[in-house]
């Protein structure tokens, strides 16, 4: 079968944001094609008009040039096409055989499933594409990049010959990595189709046959990827030259400002989820935390923050115990999740500039607020952080991630605690909103605060770490100095393989 | 009076007064498994209980009775269905509502056909069955009927494609959609197998009385709601915490004939049946998006 896509002036509005607006989009068959764009380009509505779960409002798709509708995604389906999505569409509490078979089950008269046939096919498919996967485990107890392979064997089950891949790369490890474009290629070789989207533009560099570069709802340009460069990539994406500023100075000094000592806490499901755990950071200091998603990381960072009780150990921070006292510790928090901990998205911006603070003395007495003087730390937050729009009573839910982070850091920084703890800061944001989070924890930095940095980025890590700790279940495996380390070292101790040193 | 706690009238009655609980939080979990919260189950008994008396009534056969109580069932459920599935209303009003309306249906029509809101006019029974008699508990077709029930819905719920997809629904439903299911149709079907198993409840709440008296549930859907929590959303888990709560029942009726007077008794079993249940069950999960109506474009 010759499949090849050809998508033509594509259009489709949110009520009044453009999301794609007039796009061309064509993949020759048996290709790799890479669609690479910031943040909002509309890349994933792209893909979801693709694969029927969005109807465009102007524009038409043409499958190996023949005109067709894909109102459904079991339309799409039916022309094999596949698409693993950004969120892994996955449900935690079936089986894997349940979730690869779901909508396409094998059933004998009156609807039974017949499972033990459905359980030998996908293990043909695991052995014959090298996805191993155990068909009778529940998904909820799979890692990352197993779950990863199980929404890739639901594409083989229905027998795609074009595989959409949604920002499929920042949730796995260097080596899942490695072993998905191990995957991508094969399928390649076997002439089936394969769209990438990413925005780490070495992934492109690597493994594509050619890219669309997206800006704004538009498609800048097609281009096959060895006539192009990452630099030249990377400008197309953004629009005008990127240079990137941030750079770190001034060695640590040796006070340790934040010291975690013996730390053990349970996760909300009661397990243990961080064990016997120390560390200390000192002044001007950034330690790195890299881990796989779950491994203790949030439960630890919950701990410090005054969130969650420790069953042992405890925290001090200069000098002063924090545990399990009625006062908060000093930190400032930027969290992992920003609509869900770190704002309310109802509220204003000069609300939320004051939540956490609002009983300082400054900002109210007994039974009233100070609206003046929260609207003047509005008025003052927002021109130092540059958020924008500068409208202090404007719901923070109407603001660009970017600008949401702002508001948050804004707020968190300005109470000036000697310790910040930064989750996850940059998830989500485009090239210039991950600028400025760099170079304001590298200012706090530079100020002498000990900073605890987790993010799943690694090159972030990197970037602005000190030391970095690497987390497996709930122990720090090891510490490196930053200087010292790459994103392959780091990520073979991320799955426990091997201890070094502690 | 012990022996008298074991005995196969026990048991016999232990099992009658299950059935008006176990029929609709077996219902229920299917309609809650599928995403959509069911505490129109109260109402639902009610219409019923009241379309089976007056379908008794018209045509002095029980049967065609249960037929017009399942199909009012039915009808209430999709009611329920149409408002929170393809209107995305919130279930919970949605429940509520209908749960007043049933109150005000039948009291209203009781009044228009046996000229009096609060009891209607006495109604034949069911026969025995003759089989099989060698299990005489079995010889009441009701808890033939349930037993039966329960057995089907398990095996639906859990090995069949429907079942698949009717928890795929409830747990995940921009996942489900994704692979093609039309998340809509499936949780329907699942209201509406809750309005049919408790619509046989209401069904045998008449039959078993003889008559419908005003707000003759009393409770029962809330109580099967509570069933099918403690039973996990299972059908089976469901059926066992019904039979529980009808033992305590029984077991409250046996004693207040044996010890007159002491009305606190009633409570003995109840707050022996709270502990067995908060000490062995554990905590249970309800299905992901139990309650939350699924809105197509939002990813
Ligand atoms: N279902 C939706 N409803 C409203 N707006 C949406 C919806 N999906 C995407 N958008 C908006 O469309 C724009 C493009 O989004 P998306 O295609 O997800 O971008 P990308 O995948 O390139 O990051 C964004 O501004 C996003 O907020
Ligand atoms: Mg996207």
């Amino acid at each position: 079968m010759m499949f090849s896509i050809n998508m033509q002036h594509i259009s489709k509005r949110f009520g009044n944001l453009r999301a794609n607006d007039g796009v061309n989009f064509s993949v020759q068959q048996g290709e790799i094609h890479a669609l690479v764009g910031e943040n909002g380009a509309g890349k994933s509505t792209l893909m979801n008009i693709l694969y029927g779960i969005h109807q465009p409002d102007e524009g038409s798709i043409l499958l190996n040039e023949n005109l067709v509708k894909l109102e459904t995604p079991a339309r799409a389906i039916s022309f094999g096409i596949g698409m693993v999505h950004q969120h892994f569409m996955l449900i935690p509490s079936l089986t894997v055989t349940e979730n690869i078979i779901l909508g396409n089950e094998l059933t004998s008269m009156l609807g039974f499933i017949n499972s033990s046939e459905a359980e030998r096919t996908i293990e043909q498919l695991s052995d014959r594409y090298r996805l191993p996967v155990n068909p009778r485990a529940r998904v909820e107890s799979l890692s990352v990049g197993q779950q990863q392979r199980v929404e890739l064997l639901k594409l083989l089950y229905r027998n795609a010959e074009i595989l959409i891949l949604d920002e499929p790369t920042p949730v796995l490890t260097p080596q899942e990595v490695e072993e998905l474009f191990h995957t991508l290629n094969n399928f390649k070789s076997m002439g089936k189709t394969v769209i990438l989207i990413t925005h780490k533009l070495s992934e492109v560099m690597a493994i594509s046959n050619s890219v669309t570069v997206m800006r704004r709802g538009k498609v800048v340009t097609r281009v096959d990827t060895v006539s192009t460069s990452q630099i030249e990539l990377a400008r197309l994406m953004v629009g005008h030259d990127v240079e990137f500023r941030t750079v770190k100075t001034s060695p640590p000094s040796s006070m340790p400002v934040l010291v975690v000592e013996g730390v053990s806490a349970q996760s909300d499901r009661h397990l243990p989820a961080v064990r016997n755990l120390s560390l200390s950071i000192a002044g001007g200091e950034i330690l790195g935390i890299a881990a796989i998603e779950g491994n203790g990381q949030s439960e630890l960072i919950q701990v410090i923050t005054g969130l969650r009780k420790p069953t042992a150990g405890k925290v001090v921070i200069k000098g002063q115990e924090y545990l399990s006292s009625r006062h908060h510790p000093p930190v400032s928090h930027i969290p992992e999740d920003r609509g869900k901990q770190g704002l309310v998205l109802d509220f204003t911006i000069s609300e939320n500039l004051i939540l956490g603070r609002h009983q300082e003395k400054n900002f109210s007495g007994l039974f009233r607020l100070f609206n003046e003087k929260v609207e003047s730390n509005a008025k003052q937050l927002i021109q130092v952080y540059d958020i924008r729009p500068p409208t202090k009573h404007l719901r923070v839910r109407n603001l660009s991630g970017g600008n949401q982070q702002k508001v948050i850091i804004a707020r968190e920084l300005s109470k000036n605690a000697p310790v910040i703890v930064a989750n996850h800061p940059t998830r989500g944001l485009d090239i210039w909103a991950i600028e400025f989070v760099h170079s304001s924890l590298l200012r706090e930095r530079t100020n002498g605060k000990a900073i605890l940095l987790v993010s799943s980025d690694l090159e972030e890590l990197l970037k602005l770490s000190d030391r970095i700790a690497v987390m497996y279940e709930g122990e720090i495996v090891t510490i490196v100095e930053a200087k010292n380390t790459t994103e392959r070292e780091l990520g073979i101790y991320m799955t426990g393989a091997v201890k070094r040193g502690a | 009076m012990f022996d008298s706690l074991i005995s196969f009238a026990f048991l016999s009655q232990t099992l009658r007064i299950s059935i008006p609980y176990a029929l609709p939080a077996i219902g229920g979990t299917f309609s809650e498994r599928g995403g959509v919260a069911n505490i129109a189950l109260e109402g639902i008994l009610l219409i019923a209980a009241f379309a089976t008396t007056v379908g008794t009534f018209w045509s002095n056969d029980p049967l065609i009775g249960i037929c017009c109580g399942v199909g009012a069932g039915m009808v209430t459920a999709f009611l329920h269905g149409i408002i929170s599935v393809t209107l995305k209303a919130d279930q919970i009003v949605s429940g509520i509502a209908i749960n007043l309306l049933a109150i005000g249906v039948t009291k209203f029509s009781c009044q228009l056909i046996f000229n009096s809101s609060s009891n209607s006019a006495r109604i034949v029974g069911m026969e025995k069955w003759n089989f099989p008699s060698s299990i005489p508990l079995l010889e009441n077709p009701f808890v033939a009927g349930t037993v039966v029930v329960l057995i089907i819905a398990h095996v639906v719920l859990f090995r069949t494609r429907f079942g698949l997809r009717l928890r795929s629904v409830g747990e995940h439903p921009a996942a489900a959609e994704s692979l093609g299911i039309n998340v809509s149709r499936v949780r329907h079907a699942g209201v509406l197998i809750s309005g049919v198993l408790a619509g046989a409840g209401g069904a045998w709440l008449a039959i078993d009385q003889h008559s419908f008296t005003d707000g003759m549930s009393a409770g029962r859907g809330f109580i099967a709601l509570a069933a099918l929590i403690i039973g996990k959303w299972t059908p089976l888990g469901a059926a066992g915490a019904c039979l529980l709560f009808g033992c305590a029942e029984s077991i409250s009726i046996q004693l207040q004939s044996s010890f007159h007077g002491l009305q606190f008794i009633q409570l003995i079993p109840y707050i022996i049946t709270m502990f067995v249940l908060a000490g062995f069950i554990g905590r249970s999960i309800p299905p992901a998006t139990i309650g939350i109506p699924y809105e197509k474009e939002k990813h």
